[in-house]
């Protein structure tokens, strides 16, 4: 053990040595103050680069995919109908790619774009084939400012449910209803110039003026064998279709059209003349329920459409639907529609589908429904539809 | 068609048509600047700093659950002061971006107005009768709207998109309230 003696020399060191080492101290503080700040300024250096890499990488991304001023989309449905003909209607066992369809989008400016639909029909085109290819949109759409816009080119007319908007995914049934495909004409094209836009908050029009149809006597003068698909289309004869919609509640939907053109055969048929359409239709939600109706008709001045009934053609159907949850859903359509209402003849067409629609994702959908038909004089098809769709 | 017999209802909108057009003005579709919307969601106090949420591995699959695509940022940009947040976030309908400006307080949405349309088709989700069905909206655990939101005929893409960023908003203010 130490003695007094001995430990006094070591205190009194310690003493002496005391403010030396606060000194040390000092200075450690100053420099650890000084190092802090260093070390704050490189955070910040790195924190505002690597802000500037992440913008960067994402102005990166952005130009090279969803910034692109040009858009690639599509639809396409494969059908496989067996049908049993009765009463001299044939049988149907077939299966079809029905529609393969190509959009193509290009956006000059902020005001200024342009649209297009290029579709190949029933898979094969060309001579002697079953399909087709057809431009059924390809138009310029300018705004004239934020609540009114123009189309010049060819553009899908503003009437019916399906006729503007008939991607597989958006309705029932493997086949689009009969009433819209053979009074409206769904899907009806053409080329000419339109004005739309809003006129109040739920409100909003169509107006335009353009090719019409051009039907004959020998197709019994019906709407859909007069689309001229703007193919050196005549222009004797143009036409002028009006549309107001109100969507004003969530969930609905209200729309008539009215159309109107000098002459359905383009001055070609001394007796026929001017025809008027006038289409009505709501679509109602709440839920999982919806409920869609329509009404079409057309009106035609003539000895001639009125010699053979069809100086009056019209049709409804109205379609409850249940969407059991976001794959499945169930629907019912009942569809009575006549081209030759203008007489007491019997050529009313009546059918009935009942089906499912499973999306296995919201892109894509499976269908199918069990169709049956009761027309006048008994010529009907009744079976089976299945169905794939998609859309991108 | 022969110029002499350009009948009368074709004058009539050709007249409308050239009006319209000679009355031509920049279309921009923006009805609030982002910038406007944090400043009035905070109003009449000031908006705070923004901060940044990075978009991690871990928060990725639940945004990929709600977008049903990647996100393509690498941070999302939010403003927060008094348990508020505020979120200016994007999304495509059809072919171009919706800008949609969302306040989330306790969990729900108070506030969310469409900014910026871009589409040519479904500007019809910007007015009251449609945006107000998100007020007071929360999400469940694995991040669905609470609440049955009713679409609108002719603008189903458009109703998707905002039904995104509600879900995603919602998400976010989750994420960072953990």
């Amino acid at each position: 053990m130490k003695t007094s003696k001995q430990v006094l020399p070591i205190v009194l060191a310690c003493i002496m040595a005391l403010p030396s080492a606060y000194a040390a101290t000092e200075t450690s503080v100053k420099e650890l103050h000084q190092l802090l700040k260093e070390q704050q300024k490189q955070l910040k250096n790195l924190e505002s680069q690597i802000d500037a890499t992440a913008s960067q990488v994402e102005s990166s991304a952005k130009s090279s995919s969803k910034d692109s001023k040009t858009t690639v989309g599509g639809y396409g449905e494969l059908h496989y109908n067996n049908l049993n003909g009765k009463g001299g209607a044939s049988d149907t066992d077939k299966i079809d790619f029905h529609r393969f369809v190509l959009f193509f989008g290009h956006e000059f400016s902020k005001t200024v774009r342009f649209w297009s639909e290029l579709e190949v029909e029933h898979s094969i085109a060309g001579e002697g084939q079953t399909g087709e290819i057809e431009l059924e949109q390809a138009y310029i759409e300018v705004d004239i400012n934020k609540e009114h816009k123009s189309r010049i080119g060819m553009f899908l007319i503003p009437v019916g449910i399906i006729n503007e908007t008939h991607e597989p995914t958006t309705f029932y049934g493997v086949e689009r209803n009969p009433v819209e495909k053979n009074i409206v004409p769904a899907t009806w094209w053409v080329g000419g110039v339109s004005v739309l836009g809003e006129l109040a908050p739920g409100w909003s029009y169509d107006i335009a003026i353009h090719e019409g149809l051009n039907t004959t006597l020998a197709d019994s003068y019906k709407p859909r064998s007069g689309r001229q698909k703007t193919g050196n289309a005549s222009a004797k004869d143009l036409a002028y279709t009006g549309r107001i919609k109100w969507t004003g509640v969530a969930g609905l939907e209200v729309a008539a059209t009215y159309h109107h053109q000098n002459d359905i055969t383009q001055s070609t048929d001394s007796t026929a003349g001017a025809a008027n359409l006038i289409e009505l239709h709501s679509i109602y939600s709440q839920g999982p329920f919806t409920i869609k109706a329509l009404y079409a008709q057309w009106e035609l001045d003539g000895t001639g459409p009125k010699s053979i009934g069809a100086d009056e053609q019209n049709g409804w159907y109205i379609e409850p639907s249940f969407r059991i949850n976001e794959k499945f859903g169930v629907f019912a359509r009942y569809n009575k529609y006549d081209n030759k209402a203008g007489d007491s003849n019997a050529s009313e067409k009546q059918q009935t589908e009942v089906g499912v629609n499973w999306w296995i994702d919201p892109g894509v959908v499976i269908k199918a429904d069990i169709q049956r038909q009761d027309n006048d004089g008994g010529s009907n098809q009744n079976g089976i539809n299945l169905g794939m769709g998609y859309m991108f | 068609m022969n110029i002499k017999k350009i009948t009368f209802p074709t004058k009539i909108f050709l007249f409308l048509l050239f009006s319209l057009v000679s009355s031509i003005s920049i279309a921009e579709g923006t009805y609030q600047e982002p910038v406007d919307f944090v400043k009035e969601s905070f109003s009449p106090s000031t908006p705070p700093k923004s901060s940044v949420l990075w978009i991690t591995n871990k928060l990725k699959p639940s945004i990929y659950k709600i977008m049903r695509h990647k996100l393509n940022a690498l941070r999302i940009r939010y403003w927060k002061k008094d348990g508020q947040t505020v979120w200016v976030l994007n999304e495509i309908g059809k072919e171009h971006p919706i800008t949609v400006g969302l306040v989330i307080k306790n969990k729900k949405i108070q506030r969310i107005k469409v900014l910026i349309f871009r589409e040519s088709r479904g500007a019809e989700v910007r007015h009251p009768f449609f945006i107000n069905q998100f007020k007071q909206v929360t999400i469940t655990p694995d991040n669905k709207l609470e609440k049955h939101i009713d679409s609108i005929s002719g603008a189903t893409l458009s109703v998707t998109a905002l039904k995104k960023l509600a879900r995603l908003a919602l998400y976010f203010d989750k994420v960072i309230n953990e």
